[in-house]
């Protein structure tokens, strides 16, 4: 048997169904008779509705309903926040209500007033237009810096100043003595930009109802089906969880924006109750960026404090953090539990203190997004550290070299709560230089130069936490909910397994991945392995997949029941082969008396338990193979290494073209390098989109979405990359039993400040310290135009 | 997109004679422009008319010192065409640059320049090589017939049929994509013809218009030097997200000697 267990390169599973036009997502669910939902959202990002009139869009041909805020009143209740975060004087953040339909005031376009079900998609499209809505429009905000000042347009009456919570992490006192005895303070304002997820299928919802058994069925896209059908059934609509099956079909990309949940697959599912017909809803593009929940916005300085050699004594950071319109599921808990703790980084920093702002403004809700809080971190803590080493005179890797945690200090307690198990910065730094040919970048500057071009190289040592999460941690920092992992390994009569986890592939691969560690496990082949996920009918109650997860959460709560289907193997084997339980060991496949050659197969042991021999102790042991097991972690884990960039601007158009990208990640143990590398591909390339390209831009003086389609809002294209070298390092994470850390998200918390870097770095001759993201041509000609025109300072 | 009449005639003259029964019109040709706005319940016309079932617009053919183009050409056609690389290497170049391989394989000249978006290429060509539009009526010349922001001389009524281009001795495009949508944010033309130097630019203003300090400048030495020192204006020019006017500015000066240089190459 070939070797197609931890560690396999294993093509993916899924890939077959996925490139042959075979995968189910929601929109290839139909159903008789179905109806289809458009919801009618406001043109203003701030206003008061005077008055609804749907009398003419009910008349309009083929239309089912038409729902406003005042028909929903009572009947369906607020989307719920699943994260709520305590400020700094200990009172809980502001949660206003967020009603499904907007009731009285809308708080940013695209805020949804209305729902039409009709026949047809054009008959609701037609109808939805005949909707009268009359709006008295407020004055908006939507920067985050204007939104706290003085004066600025207030969002809700009793949330004084937009303040959702001012929070803060880590000791200022000591904090503060750090600086008084600092030799150098760097310091630095920079903005994180927005950005839209823009998953490549959109979101989708279908819902059914069985009047004769009162059961509502919800097809949706969505990271979290069993946390969707708590919050939108039990929370949202009161259907009790017994009648109410959430299915994640195939599902494609969620990036942090499907985690959340929205009003309308509440809307869609309470209207196919009420019409007793199935009620469909398919998000357009446009209607995407209007209502996905966006990522990032903050706007933030930072002084970090060293000695005379260079060390960091200390960290200060204020950030301003956008969470738009309303509170979303998870959206404090971003900016702040998941930014603050993050920024220790990979460095010995001995005291560090943080505030965080959390404020509304007129702009979608912003929430996780690939990364969710540790991206920023990173472009923090590393942009920070090259102003330092500019300023001192040090270089760039040797600043770092000398305030990496070094291998020997973990675990390492970070000032700031988290304390990290395993690492070794110093083998992925040199490994980065390495590969990225660093000590050879001036001849590769003067080629460049020769062409009359800038060429900049950039690096980032960096830390993050994932493996979302230690239910304990989390409930103390504010999670609603225990945050562990669901599998249930069930082994049928012919000794093939299907394996149901509460985790959730929107892209990750895990019908494959998690095979590959059934079969390492349980010595079966990865052929003979079925995943399952996804159907709160099938799985035991799981949490779904984000922040890096399902490998670190998910796969050990698959190994910890995987050792309960040996533990029972075990004892039927002592059965069959006379032998004491003790005595039987399990291995490769096989379940042996230690010392013998007397030993069952693994299907052996299987139809055993099926079809119980003779010699099979029913009055003791229960017949079938069979286990569930529920996995809470220790701790967080901890991925780390170094990134490289290195790019090339022309100085007479601005425009910055990625040339290299080099990428070392400390993943602990690798399931499947294959998969590996398309996740970390697949994160650089996210986070060199928001370095370069992406922007979410609102008018400031309308509040209309500026970045509203593809025509303006840039993705990075396969065009725009060079080739991605990837390499990963291995120290074990110690808490989860089989050491792996995660490595969803690494790419997107540490490209976007390693091309930065890079990119400061080639404008560093014309005297630039810092280019805001993304460095898109036009921002890179003003930063040189600017410098130009800037006399020169030392 | 709201219903409407569709009609395919198989002629001209059929395509005018609905033109003149029905109210509210809209010419498909590629239907790059006109699909989406549909879709987007942007238009809503009584009818579309389709001129895809005229097969005589589409050819290619070199007459004499000009190049002409039927209106139907696809810009796939376009830049493949032996016949234009040969005659003007620089339109087959600008034509291969248009949107997508999808957008190229539908998208029409005739179709580009009715509907003169102020980020098209072609119109930049026609501009820069002086070329003349026909139509089902009469000729117009590059110069009379770009007026404005999706704006043009053409009547209602009125259809293109091709375009002919003088041949210059040298000429080059080259454009500054919006780094989203690819549309050019600055494009210029320059050519080097029998009647002069012209210099056109896209993108940069509410229509396509010439530059005659560049054309000047290049008419007593044709390279990229002579450009040297040119200032643009940046007062007219568009602002967006994307490059403010005076990024614009900077831009066309940028543009035109590289496509000196190009053309030159």
């Amino acid at each position: 048997m070939t070797h197609d267990g931890i560690g396999a390169p294993l093509r993916r599973k899924e890939d077959r169904r996925f490139l042959t036009g075979r995968g189910r997502y929601v929109h290839d669910i139909v159903r008789a008779h179905q109806l289809y939902a458009v919801f009618l959202r406001s043109p203003h990002a701030h206003a008061e509705i005077l008055a609804v009139d749907a009398k003419a869009a009910l008349a309009s041909p083929g239309v089912a309903a038409v729902y406003t805020a005042a028909d929903i009143a009572g009947k369906i209740n607020g989307v719920p926040c699943a994260w709520g975060i305590v400020g700094r004087d200990g009172k809980p953040m502001k949660e206003p209500p967020h009603p499904p339909l907007a009731a009285g005031k809308v708080r940013h376009v695209g805020d949804p007033v209305a729902m039409v079900v009709a026949d047809s998609l054009a008959a609701a499209r037609n109808a939805a237009e005949l909707v009268q809505v009359s709006y008295k429009v407020l004055p908006a905000v939507t920067a985050v810096a204007e939104a706290v000042k003085p004066g600025a347009p207030q969002l809700y009456d009793d949330v004084p100043g937009n303040l959702c919570c001012d929070w803060a992490v880590g000791d200022k006192a000591a904090t503060d003595v750090a600086f008084a005895k600092a030799h150098h303070v760097a310091k630095l304002d920079l903005v994180n930009n927005r950005l839209v997820p823009n998953a490549m299928e959109s979101r989708a919802a279908l819902a059914e109802y069985e009047p004769s058994t009162g059961e509502y069925t919800l097809f949706t896209s969505t990271q979290l089906p069993h946390v969707a059908r708590v919050l939108l059934g039990v929370l949202m609509l009161g259907i009790p969880e017994r009648k109410f099956r959430v299915v994640a079909p195939d599902v494609g990309g969620g990036f942090g924006s499907k985690q959340v949940v929205y009003a309308e697959e509440a809307l869609v599912t309470w209207a196919a109750g009420r019409l007793e017909r199935p009620v469909k809803w398919v998000a357009e593009r446009s209607e995407a960026f209007l209502s996905d929940a966006q990522g990032r916005d903050h706007v933030t300085h930072a002084e970090l404090a060293l000695d005379r050699d260079g060390k960091f004594l200390g960290l200060r950071v204020s950030t301003l953090a956008n969470i738009g319109g309303y509170v979303s599921t998870f959206g404090p808990n971003i900016p702040t539990n998941l930014y603050g703790p993050l920024l220790a980084g990979a460095y010995t920093t001995p005291a560090i203190h943080c505030e965080v702002k959390v404020v509304f403004s007129n702009t979608v809700p912003t929430d996780a997004y690939r990364g969710a809080g540790r991206p920023e971190a990173t472009f923090v803590l590393e942009r920070l550290v090259d102003v330092a080493a500019h300023e001192l005179g040090l270089d760039r890797v040797e600043i770092r070299r000398r305030n990496l945690i070094p291998k020997d200090a973990y675990p390492y307690q970070t000032p700031v709560m988290l304390q990290y198990d395993t690492g070794d910065h110093a083998a992925t730094l040199a490994k980065a230089l390495e590969l990225s040919a660093w000590s050879s970048f001036a001849e590769r500057r003067a080629a460049s130069a020769a062409r009359g071009k800038l060429r900049g190289i950039g690096l980032v040592t960096y830390i993050e936490a994932c493996g979302l999460a230690p239910s304990r941690i989390a409930q103390q920092l504010g999670a609603r909910g225990g945050i562990f992992e669901s599998a249930n390994i069930r082994v049928n009569p012919s000794g093939d397994i299907s394996v149901i986890t509460g985790a959730h592939s929107h892209g990750q691969g895990h019908e494959t991945v998690f095979a590959q560690l059934v079969s390492e496990l349980l010595g079966v082949p990865c052929a003979n392995v079925e995943v399952i996920h996804g159907d709160t009918a099938r799985s035991p109650f799981g949490l779904g997949t984000y922040g890096s997860r399902s490998a670190a959460v998910g796969g050990a709560a698959i190994a910890k029941a995987a050792g309960k289907i040996i533990d029972k193997g075990k004892k039927i084997a002592s059965a069959l082969l006379e032998a004491s339980e003790q005595d039987i060991e399990f291995k490769n496949g096989a379940f042996t008396v230690a010392g013998t050659d007397r030993s069952k197969s693994f299907a052996e042991i299987a139809g055993a338990a099926y079809t119980p021999p003779p010699s099979y102790p029913l009055e003791t042991l229960e017949p079938g193979l069979e286990e569930t097991a529920f996995y809470d972690p220790v701790n967080f884990t901890y991925p780390g290494g170094c990134h490289v960039a290195e790019v090339e601007v022309d100085p007479e158009t601005g425009v910055t073209v990625l040339v290299a990208y080099t990428a070392v990640d400390d993943i602990g143990t690798v399931l499947n390098p294959l998969l590996v590398e398309g996740q970390v591909h697949g994160g650089v390339v996210q986070g060199v989109g928001q370095a370069l390209c992406e922007d979410c831009v609102y008018d400031p003086a309308s509040g209309q979405l500026l970045s509203g389609s593809f025509m303006d809002y840039c993705m990075p294209r396969a065009d725009d990359l060079p080739l991605i070298v990837s390499e990963t390092a291995c120290t074990p994470s110690a808490h989860n039993p089989i050491g792996v850390k995660g490595c969803g998200e690494t790419g997107t918390i540490a490209s976007p400040a390693t091309v930065m870097n890079a990119v400061v770095d080639a404008l560093a001759q014309y005297g630039v310290t810092h280019v805001d993201m993304p460095a898109s041509p036009q921002r890179v000609w003003q930063a040189i135009q600017a410098a130009r025109l800037r006399p020169v300072a030392e | 997109m709201y219903s409407f009449a569709y009609y395919r005639p198989a002629s001209l003259g059929e395509a005018r004679a609905l033109l003149g029964q029905i109210e509210e019109a809209s010419l498909l040709a590629g239907g790059q422009t006109l699909i989406p706005t549909l879709k987007q319940r942007l238009a809503s016309p009584d009818a579309v008319i389709d001129l895809k079932g005229i097969g005589a617009l589409a050819a290619i053919e070199r007459k004499g010192e000009a190049l002409v183009i039927g209106a139907l050409a696809r810009h796939a056609a376009v830049a493949a065409s032996p016949v234009v690389r040969e005659a003007i290497p620089a339109l087959a170049a600008l034509a291969d640059g248009i949107g997508d391989p999808q957008v190229r394989n539908r998208g029409t000249l005739g179709g580009s320049i009715a509907n003169n978006d102020p980020a098209a290429d072609y119109p930049a060509a026609l501009l820069g090589l002086g070329a003349t539009v026909t139509t089902c009526e009469r000729s117009i010349p590059a110069d009379n017939f770009f007026t404005g922001l999706f704006a043009t001389d053409l009547e209602p009524d009125e259809i293109v049929t091709a375009v002919s281009f003088p041949i210059p001795r040298r000429a080059a495009y080259v454009k500054f994509p919006n780094p989203a949508s690819r549309f050019a944010i600055v494009g210029v033309f320059v050519a080097e013809t029998a009647a002069g130097v012209r210099v056109a630019v896209t993108g940069a203003a509410p229509c396509v218009f010439r530059l005659p300090p560049a054309e000047a400048a290049l008419a007593r030495a044709f390279a990229p030097e002579s450009l040297d020192g040119l200032s643009i204006a940046a007062d007219g020019l568009n602002s967006d997200i994307h490059a403010v006017a005076a990024y614009r500015a900077h831009l066309v000066a940028v543009m035109a000697r590289r496509a000196v240089r190009q053309a030159l190459a």
